[in-house]
């Protein structure tokens, strides 16, 4: 069997995206945890720039546009996320995320 | 110079602003607000005199400038200013007395501690008053009566520390008030009958002909807006809180309680002068004749040197209502603005004998005041003429003149011209009793022993009201200037048709100087407690005139009485029967609440604690699953997702 450009990318981005969910499961380093998120997130950016190389009738720069966005988006978002860090360490004096528990109902 | 109607409110307005340096000024800031009071009122007076000469431009010309107050719905409720002969006249007579009252009160008032509070009334009263003037509306004017009222009250009461300056205080509130309730309801009348307040609208005021040939039967209305002029201005029956007044420092007995407050209740009837109807002026001109002849006699047996002032005031106040009541508004301002300049002047000079004899008010006590304070006694005798009309040369003789005249020229009775003629010879009797025990002789006390003049800025101001008191014979004589200005229809009648009765009147001044001048003045009193001769003559006429023919007591024994006899009925009533009826209320409500407690602990409560407590239990099983574990989260989320997937492929949803 052989295997289109598309697919073969669709397996690489879920290959990346396995890894960064594993990595966000199994890492107890909040810092770790976040870049497991990050690697998530660039599966999904691969999948549009993916789509719109290879997919069908296909819009001029479209899918490049929305991975700008999407990592405009994760910046911002890994910004808050260090922050979040940063007021964690302040708070507990360490950045295990199993620690950070206090808010729970 | 002239000042266009549209900023009238200027007048008005700079003493305010001057009240309110005065009321934020720190505490002891006694010349900050004694400057901005006297800078205030001569601007005032420059515009005042701004006024007059357009009034005077155009005398007959009522120029009004009117302005919406707010609006009603059906109609808007209107305000205005109004320039006229009359208003500016006022104006200029109290900016300028007003201006010289407050240079004298900056001497008189040094030493107080609360001059700086004095200074802001001061302003509040000029504020208030030169607002009554300068109105168009009524109730405008309404607005601003009841301003001077309370300037008054605190004014009154400024040494409220003293029982009996707070105990007038509050009469002369109250009685006013009385007379205020019948002016209030006569503006609710007019505002019903006339449907507007304004006094000149083009066409459509209440002053002009349309409206007035519409106000039919208008004597009730009329009769009504007398009685705030009663209180105001101190008639016959509710003259009993003026002399009580004299318990306020003296420039505000000058100021107010002879020159200016008390004289408003006689220009508002002479503004609505055409509302009063025959009968209605009737009533002014008895109420005036009998006011004029009981201050006069009463004035007479008094010993306290601002009282004999005061009732003479009340004395003076009802000669002009008289002159309202016989028909001559014009004489009624004419005596107004002369008796505003000569019993300004006999009280600030009754202040300036005050301060100089350290607080000593009784004539009694004091004697021998020729010498030592000779300004005080130049002036404060130019007063005494004037006021007791000594001919020709003093403007109060032309004023009298001119009431005694219409007086004389009605028709209905001849009856207030003997009163006011009796009045007449008690005015030059007192006057000459007054300055005779006051200033001839010899001291009598220690204080009037070493009595000395008064500083500049307390006799400057005595010798311009003085001179005032002179030259304004010119607003009659030699041409009846006044009477051509403010209503020239009436100037027909001269003095020329009354030389007898100016012969009579003069006979009888003369008299009334003789007499005094027999009593009193040819063997002065020696000692302090040596008996009044006219008391060693008639004892007991002159115990009763000196308790001032017992009006208090008549009231207390009258109205007093009833009004506390209402008030144990209220109040059993009101223990009893409200207070019974509100009991049982309060019985049947607590039964009531008794009641439904039962039914809801019982009842009600039950229901809703049960829910509650499932509710409970459901949200703390829920809770558990909150783990406070990001890495439970994300497991779950994974496995969600993961399942989703599985349901997409297989289960044909897509």
């Amino acid at each position: 069997m052989s295997l289109s450009p598309l697919q073969l990318c669709l397996l690489f981005s879920s290959a990346l995206f396995c890894v960064g969910l594993f990595g966000a499961l199994a890492r107890s380093n909040t810092i770790l945890v976040l870049l497991g998120i990050e690697l998530m997130l660039n599966a999904a950016n691969l999948n549009f720039i993916a789509f719109w190389r290879f997919g069908g009738a296909h819009a001029p720069a479209s899918g490049v546009l929305f991975a700008i966005f999407s990592i405009a988006v994760a910046a911002a978002e890994a910004a808050v996320g260090l922050a979040l860090v940063i007021a964690i360490y302040r708070h507990q004096k360490n950045i295990r995320l199993q620690d950070a528990s206090r808010l729970k109902g | 110079m002239s000042l266009s109607a549209d900023l009238l409110w200027l007048i008005p307005a700079l003493p305010l602003i001057a009240a309110v340096v005065g009321a934020c000024a720190p505490r002891g800031a006694f010349k900050l607000a004694a400057a901005a009071a006297i800078a205030a009122l001569t601007g005032a007076l420059l515009l005042s005199c701004g006024a007059l000469a357009t009034a005077l431009a155009a005398p007959a010309a009522k120029l009004a400038s009117n302005f919406t107050w707010f609006d009603l719905g059906h109609g808007a409720v209107r305000l205005g200013w109004l320039i006229d002969p009359l208003t500016a006249l006022m104006c200029v007579m109290v900016t300028f007395v007003g201006l010289l009252i407050f240079v004298f009160s900056t001497g008189y008032m040094r030493d107080d501690a609360r001059a700086k509070q004095f200074f802001c009334f001061l302003s509040l009263f000029a504020a208030a008053m030169l607002g009554v003037i300068v109105a168009n509306s009524l109730l405008l004017l309404f607005v601003c009566w009841e301003l001077v009222g309370l300037a008054s009250y605190l004014l009154i009461g400024f040494w409220f520390q003293k029982p009996e300056a707070a105990a007038a205080a509050k009469k002369a509130f109250v009685t006013t008030r009385i007379g205020d309730l019948g002016l209030l309801l006569g503006l609710l009348w007019l505002q019903d009958s006339a449907g507007t307040l304004l006094l000149y609208d083009g066409g459509k005021g209440l002053l002009e002909p349309a409206v007035l040939a519409g106000l039919g039967g208008s004597t009730a209305i009329g009769l009504l807006l007398f009685c705030g002029a009663v209180g105001k201005s101190g008639q016959f029956p509710l003259h009993v809180w003026l002399p009580d007044a004299m318990e306020g420092p003296t420039p505000v007995s000058a100021l107010i309680h002879a020159a200016t407050m008390v004289a408003a209740g006689v220009f508002l009837m002479a503004r609505v002068f055409p509302l009063l109807t025959p009968d209605a002026l009737t009533v002014i001109a008895f109420t005036g004749a009998v006011t004029a002849l009981i201050g006069a006699l009463i004035a007479c047996a008094q010993n306290d040197l601002k009282r004999i002032l005061a009732f003479s005031t009340v004395s003076q106040l009802g000669y002009m209502m008289l002159a309202i009541g016989v028909g001559s508004w014009v004489a009624a301002i004419f005596h107004l603005l002369t008796h505003a300049f000569f019993k300004a002047l006999l009280f600030l000079g009754a202040g300036s004998v005050i301060h100089a004899a350290h607080h000593e008010q009784d004539i009694r006590q004091l004697g021998g005041l020729r010498g030592p304070m000779r300004v005080t006694f130049a002036t404060f005798a130019i007063g005494m003429m004037a006021l007791a009309g000594v001919p020709f040369l003093f403007s109060g003789f032309w004023s009298k003149e001119a009431i005694l005249h219409a007086t004389h020229a009605w028709g209905v009775s001849q009856l207030p011209l003997y009163t006011g003629l009796a009045a007449v010879v008690l005015t030059a009797f007192y006057m000459t009793r007054l300055v005779a025990e006051t200033f001839l002789g010899a001291p009598r006390s220690e204080p009037a022993a070493h009595a000395h003049e008064s500083p500049a800025v307390m006799t400057v101001p005595l010798a311009l009201l003085a001179a005032c008191a002179i030259l304004l014979s010119l607003l009659a004589w030699p041409s009846p200037w006044l009477q051509l200005l403010l209503d020239p229809s009436a100037a027909a009648n001269d003095h020329a048709d009354g030389v007898g009765l100016m012969a009579l009147s003069i006979a009888l001044v003369a008299l009334g100087l003789g007499a005094g001048w027999a009593m009193y003045g040819r063997k002065p009193r020696e000692k302090s407690m040596s008996a009044d001769p006219l008391a060693a003559r008639a004892p007991r006429v002159f115990a009763f005139l000196a308790a001032r023919m017992k009006f208090d007591e008549l009231y207390a024994a009258t109205f007093g009485r009833a009004a506390y006899a209402l008030a144990v009925f209220a109040d059993a009533l009101d223990r009893h029967g409200w207070d019974g009826a509100v009991r049982l209320l309060a019985r049947l409500g607590r039964f009531t609440g008794l009641v439904n407690r039962e039914a809801d602990e019982d009842g009600l409560n039950a229901g809703f604690d049960a829910t509650s407590e499932s509710l409970r239990k459901t949200g703390r099983a829920y809770s558990r699953a909150q783990t406070g574990d990001a890495h439970g989260y994300l497991l779950m989320i994974a496995f969600g997702f993961v399942v989703l997937v599985f349901a997409v492929l297989f289960g044909g949803a897509r």
